[in-house]
């Protein structure tokens, strides 16, 4: 879906041949990588992933659309804190991301609350 | 905490604002939301490696030039705050860090620029379909680039700019989808000669789309009803052009109808804006010195009016000329001198825009989507659910938006606001100043209510001295 | 040049009040116009909690209160809409034991006054209506058979309704005056003059202009109740929540939404329909709302609202004749409970018109409680 230029390196303005820095993180338990400077978003895209979360009203599969924070379909859960914007938020080591939720899960233990769509 | 002028916006108005009202000794904050300044234009600006800058382009280049003034100014800066609510006396409520603040200002400068148009199209949800200036984004900030060559599909300088961009990256796109009408250039024509006299444009325009056929980039002119087709995903484009259908596959599909002013703050203050028909938007009132119908709230950028880059940068300077005009810090001569020189650059560079404005007016499928087009893509409201709720009796958007709840997701209307406007506007018979817009309340973007419940006010703060007043502290008249 | 309009009722004012009298008043077969300065469910109307509450209310209101619950439980037939009710239990938390005591009062008055509707919670049963509330809650004061609904959504029902029935509506026509003309009530407005045989005043927080023009006090104050709503959460709460020493009015919407009151106060502007928040008080509603529901701690606010409610010093409202002008009725200054009366009033108020009395306990609400002081 995407690729990188090639002629990126950081350092590459001196001439110095620097590997741009490798972040680790995971997406629904998968292991992806992005780089030091990227946005979760980038970094999601990056690694091929184009669907971010589900619309909670249809349960339509959405991604990111303007990825500058203002159309809010790149809501994702990072490391169990969700509705954060994807794009907003820059990468860093060992994030744990998910799939943004669907429609109103059921919280377990609420005796009585009935299943949403 | 406090300060003479916040600024919200490091764009290229923010960033000349703040110099400028630094420069002449005012206490200036900095809000912006993004880690280094620039704000979308001038994205990445201070970090961009050396042949990923040369390849965007010496407009972008010229960023480097306002961060570097800015970092130089003494202006405080706070670089990923987000700025939740300006109340009526100025104070402004931000989240930085996790925290919720408070910052009591004497006076703002709202420079929070633009976004694109709502492009309510067929499929428009669908992962894969993004905004042009998102893969702009993407490019200049991340050094990513479509492998497998995106379409591009719409209308306004950026489309052909952004083809341009990533041709020279070696990721052509795999078409440019224009969609302005057959006879439009000839209608705009007539705004020719005053635009002759802006710093070549046009030569530019010309010299992208030769580049792209010298490139092999399908261009594809006067395209309508667009529809963007796929199941989880985009998969392909299809549109009627030169007398028949097409069909282009493709998994990225970039969108693009031009920009318009971000009115989120503008609104939430109440400051008056009118429709402008040539742009095709509501923009804030302002007086000559960019001063809104709200006291000591100027608006500079592109959020005065789509003015691009180097306009954005000149009103900047000039509303914070205005700030100190207000303050009394400075007048006469002096300032007559600096505003006038300020002014006469913002008619050369503005010359241009009437002719870009009629040109790339935005296309009627956008403007009246069909029925089952999404409109509201956060609540999943359809353009005929809306054109409905008109027919029931919901006299505007206000009303709209309790009935269908439009405009009631977290992107508050950014995305649907203006097209909501439009159909109303169309399904009532009235004009869009009649109609009006949603109405904004804070927050102006999610607030964790943990960080709501720990909001530091004001009023808690200790030891908040107020820095020395400028000289001479009345309102010039 | 005629006026505007003529019929046998005029009413002031365009939010549930209003709107409910003239469909009521349509129903008995009254030629009805409304008119509104602004438009219908502009203010109070359209942006309050929605709660369809008997629960917790003065003595005096509870029996016209259970009067428009048994129409709540037909909005649909008499509005044509279901105005998004749905019927929900209402629960005062208890946070002490010495409110728990408090509620016990409560629920011993109230079936003292023949209503069965309240019940004492333990802190199991509690704990079976709302199992995310907090440890700390001791129990509990439920009426399990109420509810609540969407209040513009219910506003405009009943005034579409009232339109299907002949009523007119004005909006963005503001009343400038008043008078009698032998039996003429002749309203001036900034379009045209109406004329009407009788006049119900429904102008909420404004309610106090047409009443002083009469030259019947009305105190009436401007608040603007603040409310927030979240992104939405997992299902958690099935029922409309508010605690007992500290204001709180906790709902989750069916999609998952959670929408907080509470009546905490930002500015309310009258003359200029504004109101503004206040985020240094929200804090505190903020702190409430995640005190009584732990799980609140990861919510979002999407936004915060508010709008402008008329307050009576007593906090009941004004309903009941003029005591000063012949065929004028009044119907306002509901108090930040008002939604829930709105279609059991509209019914007393069209009684009264079409027949001068009413069997309706209002009394207590009459204007003449407020002396005129020299």
């Amino acid at each position: 879906m995407l690729t990188r230029l090639e002629d990126e390196s950081e350092g590459a303005e001196t001439g110095r041949q620097a590997p741009a820095q490798v972040i680790r993180f995971t997406f629904d338990g998968r292991p992806l990588t992005g780089r030091h400077g990227d946005s979760l978003a980038a970094a999601l895209l990056a690694s091929g992933v184009l669907r971010f979360r589900v619309s909670p009203v249809s349960g339509a599969p959405r991604g990111p659309f303007c990825l500058m924070g203002v159309c809010f379909e790149c809501l994702v859960e990072i490391d169990g804190v969700g509705n954060l914007q994807a794009c907003m938020v820059p990468l860093e080591e060992g994030m744990a991301v998910r799939t943004q939720g669907g429609g109103v899960r059921v919280v377990a233990g609420a005796a009585g609350t009935s299943e949403a769509s | 905490m406090r300060c003479d002028l916040a600024v919200i916006g490091a764009g290229p108005a923010g960033l000349a604002a703040a110099t400028r009202a630094a420069e002449a000794g005012l206490a200036v904050e900095l809000f912006d939301e993004q880690p280094a300044p620039g704000g979308q234009i001038y994205r990445a600006v201070e970090s961009v490696p050396a042949a990923r800058r040369a390849l965007l382009g010496p407009d972008y280049a010229a960023g480097a030039e306002l961060a570097a003034a800015f970092r130089a100014s003494g202006a405080g800066y706070r670089p990923g705050a987000l700025v939740w609510n300006v109340d009526s006396t100025l104070d402004i409520d931000f989240s930085q860090g996790g925290r919720s603040r408070q910052c009591r200002a004497r006076a703002l400068v709202v420079a929070t620029g633009a976004l694109e148009r709502p492009t309510p199209l067929p499929g428009w949800t669908l992962p894969g379909v993004t905004t042009a200036g998102a893969l702009q984004i993407l490019l200049k900030a991340h050094g990513c680039v479509p492998s497998e060559g995106a379409i591009l599909a719409g209308s306004g300088p950026l489309l052909l700019l952004l083809a341009d961009q990533l041709t020279r990256a070696g990721a052509p796109p795999r078409a440019v989808v224009e969609t302005v009408p057959r006879g439009r250039l000839l209608e705009a024509a007539r705004h020719l000669p005053a635009a002759l006299g802006a710093p070549g444009y046009l030569a530019k325009g010309l010299r992208m789309i030769r580049a792209l056929r010298r490139a092999g980039v399908p261009l594809h002119r006067h395209a309508t009803d667009l529809v963007i087709e796929g199941r989880e995903q985009a998969e392909a484009l299809s549109f009627t052009a030169g007398g028949r259908r097409h069909r282009i596959e493709s998994g990225l599909v970039a969108l693009h109808q031009g920009v318009v002013p971000n009115q989120q703050v503008t609104r939430l203050l109440r400051c008056a804006h009118r429709w402008s028909d040539s742009q095709r938007c509501f923009l804030p009132v302002l007086d000559p010195w960019f001063e809104s119908s709200v006291e000591k709230v100027f608006v500079a950028g592109d959020g005065a009016g789509i003015g691009g880059a180097a306009s954005a940068a000149l009103r900047g300077r000039l509303a914070a000329l205005g700030v100190l005009r207000r303050f009394g810090a400075l007048d006469g001569a002096a300032l007559e001198q600096e505003a006038g020189g300020l002014r006469r650059r913002l008619v050369r560079d503005g010359a241009v825009r009437p002719l870009l404005e009629a040109l790339y007016a935005p296309s009627a499928q956008v403007l009246a989507p069909a029925d089952e087009t999404l409109v509201c893509r956060c609540e999943e409201v359809t353009a005929g659910q809306i054109r409905q709720a008109v027919r029931l009796g919901c006299p505007g958007p206000n009303q709209a938006k309790s009935f269908l709840r439009c405009g009631m997701g977290p992107c508050q209307g950014r995305m649907c606001g203006l097209a909501v406007t439009e159909i109303i506007a169309a399904e009532r018979g009235e004009v869009p100043q009649t109609v009006d817009y949603y109405r904004i309340r804070p927050p102006l973007k999610p607030l964790p209510l943990i960080e709501l419940a720990s909001f530091e006010a004001a009023e808690d703060q200790p030891g908040d001295a107020p820095p020395d007043a400028p000289p001479d502290d009345r309102d010039a008249a | 040049m005629g006026p505007l309009a003529r019929a046998d009722v005029v009413v002031v004012g365009g939010g549930i009040h209003g709107c409910s009298a003239a469909l009521h008043c349509a129903l008995r077969g009254l030629s009805v116009a409304v008119v509104e300065k602004n438009t219908v469910a502009r203010h109070a109307s359209g942006v309050n909690a929605g709660g369809v509450r008997r629960l917790g209310r003065h003595p005096a209101e509870i029996p016209i209160s259970d009067f428009s619950m048994k129409l709540w439980r037909r909005i649909e037939a008499l509005v044509d809409d279901d105005c998004g009710f749905q019927s929900a239990a209402q629960v005062k938390v208890a946070e002490s034991e010495a409110e728990l005591e408090t509620l016990a009062e409560r629920a011993a008055l109230v079936r003292g006054l023949g209503f069965g509707h309240e019940e004492l919670l333990d802190r199991r049963q509690l704990r079976d209506l709302l199992p995310a509330v907090a440890d700390h809650c001791v129990g509990g004061l439920a009426s399990l058979d109420d509810g609540f609904a969407v209040p513009y959504r219910a506003t405009f029902a009943f005034q579409r309704k009232a339109q299907t029935l002949g009523v007119r509506f004005f909006e963005e026509t503001r009343v400038r005056s008043l008078a009698r003309d032998g039996r003429t009530w002749r309203l001036e407005t900034d379009r045209g003059t109406l004329e009407a045989e009788a006049v119900v005043n429904c102008a909420g927080a404004w309610g106090n202009l047409v009443a002083e023009s009469l030259g019947e006090p009305a105190p009436v104050e401007a608040i603007a109740p603040m409310m927030l709503v979240t992104a939405p959460l997992p299902a958690f709460c099935k029922a409309v929540v508010g605690a007992t020493g500290r204001p709180l009015s906790f709902k989750q919407m069916p999609n998952g939404t959670v929408v907080i009151g509470g009546g905490r106060r930002g500015v309310a502007d009258p003359e200029t329909d504004r109101s503004d928040l206040r985020f240094a008080e929200l804090r505190l509603t903020a702190r409430t709302a995640a005190e009584v529901f732990p799980i609140m701690a990861g919510a979002s606010i999407v936004r915060g609202w508010a709008g402008i409610e008329g307050r009576m010093p007593d906090d009941i409202p004004v309903i009941g004749p003029s005591t000063r002008a012949e065929r004028v009725f009044h119907a306002f200054g509901f108090s930040a409970h008002g939604f829930q009366l709105g279609p059991g009033v509209g019914s007393i108020m069209a009684e009264l018109v079409a027949t001068g009395v009413t069997q309706a306990p209002i009394a207590p609400f009459s204007i003449g409680r407020f002396k005129a002081t020299e």
